[in-house]
Order: structure tokens, then C-alpha cells, then sequence
């Protein structure tokens, strides 16, 4: 089951925790993966993890002119892009009322608009050989807002109506659109948070848990594989119950 | 009929599946030969690996009809 030999496959935010697993899971299932990041030591490290079908592409996604051009160096280092992970993202949180433009447009910059770019640029070749996956790493708090992130929770709510949209246009091409919403996911961000903090997290959890990286994995590689074939416009929430969509 | 046309018209009949006698100049690709507006990208994505152009979205949008295709990519070849 879920056997992706052959496929080509560029993941954002291959050097963090989640798009590193999810890099290194869709290699487990037999695809080539091309790792991009803006970080171009730790992608170097995992490809040698990985091994064989492993390309660095390094990319800061608050370049436009890097960002179109990310599709077609994939496409070159690789044969094709057939799945798309949207994972990279940032956050600058504050309060709505001392939110500055900055702030907000950086976020919206390379949580979103990247994320337009990056399937605009990898529709032609996935029309052609009509087959095709997207997946865009969202967020629960695009479902739920969460107070600090204005700037976060409306690009990730952002990334699902584009999904939606996309997924209505492509779908008769053999392409499916599908949106992975975590919760809170054990991550050197998470770490970071003191246990009263977390403690306070876990309570609104009823898995009684963090979630790992793995679990985040596991839901792209599936709405990655051929088996999820006739799975488009949805999005799959990995939040341990923590909001119930 | 130039060849231009007529590479044209075969990329048309064999994407479209329609009769190659419906092709005619006026034919609009939505309106009579039954393309969804997705087909007329593919459409253009065709045209331009067949005839080695590049075809802006601002005038990809004009390439409404066989015949402005064939007019577009005389111009542009």
C-alpha cells in the first residue's frame, strides 16, 4: 500500500521537523523527493540520510523570482514534480492591535502567496501527464483562529479555500488538491514552551498528547499516494481531537 | 491551408476529439467544439511545445478561435 515508485515529489520546509518527516517518509514509499528549504545545511544533512532520489534545492520563499523558479530546477534535478508538499511557513505573532504591515505580509508572503506560486508552477507539467498531488500543509488554527496569530490563522485559512478552488479546476486532470490541518505537533518549536505551558495545551487535547511528526507524515503520504485517488478539496485534521472538524 | 494551420487543427481534433471538418477559422474552441476553459489552457500549452513559443497569459486569453490560434502563431513564429 501506498507505493509512490517513480513519483517525483518537492517538499518546503524539508530542513523542520514535520517537512523533514514528510520528506522522509514519502522516500520510504519509493519516491524521489527534492528537499527545499532556506536552509541549505540540514537539507544537505537529510539528503545524505536519505541516500539514493534525495535533491537539494534550497529556496527562500520570500523571494518571488526564487520561488517561480523552484518548479522547473525540481522538474530538472528530478524528471517531474507529481506531488507538491506546501509545508514551509513562519509565524510572526502579536496581538491584532500591534500587528504591523510587516509583520502581517510576511507571513501572508510566504504561507500563502509561495504556496500559489508553487502550484501555479507545477500545474503544467502534472496536466500533461495527468496525474497529479497537492498537499498543503494548514493549520488547526485556520479552523479555529488562536489569539497572536491573525497573521498565521488567515494565511493558513487562506491555503484551504485555495485548495478548495484549485481542486474544483484540476480534478478532471487526475489531480487531487487536499489540505493537512495539524494541531499541536512535537516540534523544536513546541520544545520550546515551558510545562505549564504545555500543560495548559494538553488539557484542551482529549488524545492527552502532542503529536508527532510521523502523524503528520502519515496523512500526507496518503493523500499523496494513488490511493487517495478520488480524495480532492478536503482537508485532513491531525489534532489528536483538539478541535473536531 | 498553411501548415501552420494545419498543425493547428491537428493539435485541436486530437485534444478536443472533435471532426476535423468543424475546425474551420470562426470555430470557437468553448462555444463550437464543446472545450471547457481548462481545455483552452492545454490548448495554448500545445501550441506552444509544438511551434517552440512562448505564449503570454495576456494573450493566451485573446486565442479564442481556431483562427485567431493560427493568426497568433504566424505572428509569433
Amino acid at each position: 500500500m501506498f507505493d509512490l515508485t517513480g513519483k517525483c515529489a518537492l517538499i518546503t520546509g524539508a530542513s523542520g521537523g514535520i517537512g523533514g518527516e514528510i520528506a522522509k517518509s514519502l522516500h520510504a514509499a519509493g519516491a524521489t523527493v527534492g528537499l527545499s528549504g532556506t536552509r541549505e545545511a540540514p537539507l544537505q544533512e537529510l539528503a545524505a540520510t536519505l541516500g539514493d532520489r534525495a535533491h537539494v534545492l534550497p529556496c527562500n520563499l520570500s523571494d518571488a523570482d526564487a520561488v517561480n523558479a523552484l518548479p522547473k530546477q525540481a522538474a530538472e534535478a528530478m524528471g517531474a514534480v507529481d506531488i507538491l508538499v506546501n509545508n514551509a511557513g513562519i509565524t510572526r505573532d502579536n496581538l491584532f492591535m500591534r500587528m504591523s504591515e510587516d509583520e502581517w505580509n510576511a507571513v501572508l508572503e510566504v504561507n500563502l502567496t509561495a504556496t500559489f506560486r508553487l502550484c501555479k508552477g507545477v500545474l503544467r507539467g502534472m496536466m500533461k501527464s495527468r496525474w497529479g498531488r497537492i498537499v498543503n500543509i494548514s493549520s488547526v488554527v485556520g479552523a479555529t483562529g488562536n489569539p497572536g496569530q491573525g497573521n498565521y490563522a488567515a494565511a493558513k485559512a487562506g491555503m484551504v479555500g485555495m485548495s478548495k478552488s484549485l481542486a474544483y479546476e484540476v480534478a478532471s486532470r487526475g489531480i487531487t488538491v487536499n489540505s493537512v490541518a495539524p494541531g499541536f505537533i512535537e516540534t523544536a518549536m513546541t520544545d520550546k514552551l515551558n510545562d505549564d505551558q504545555k500543560s495548559a495545551i494538553l488539557q484542551q487535547i482529549p488524545a492527552g498528547r502532542m503529536g508527532t511528526s510521523e502523524e503528520i507524515a502519515a496523512a500526507v503520504l496518503y493523500l499523496a499516494s494513488p490511493e487517495a485517488g478520488y480524495v480532492t478539496g478536503s482537508t485532513l485534521h491531525v489534532n489528536g481531537g483538539m478541535a473536531m472538524l | 491551408m498553411s501548415d501552420i494551420a494545419d498543425r493547428v487543427r491537428k493539435i485541436v481534433v486530437e485534444h478536443l476529439g472533435v471532426e476535423e471538418e468543424k475546425v474551420v477559422e470562426s470555430a470557437s474552441f468553448i462555444d463550437d467544439l464543446g472545450a471547457d476553459s481548462l481545455d483552452t489552457v492545454e490548448l495554448v500549452m500545445a501550441f506552444e511545445e509544438e511551434f517552440g513559443i512562448e505564449i503570454p497569459d495576456d494573450a493566451a486569453e485573446t486565442i479564442q478561435s481556431f483562427g485567431d490560434a493560427v493568426k497568433f502563431i504566424k505572428e509569433a513564429a
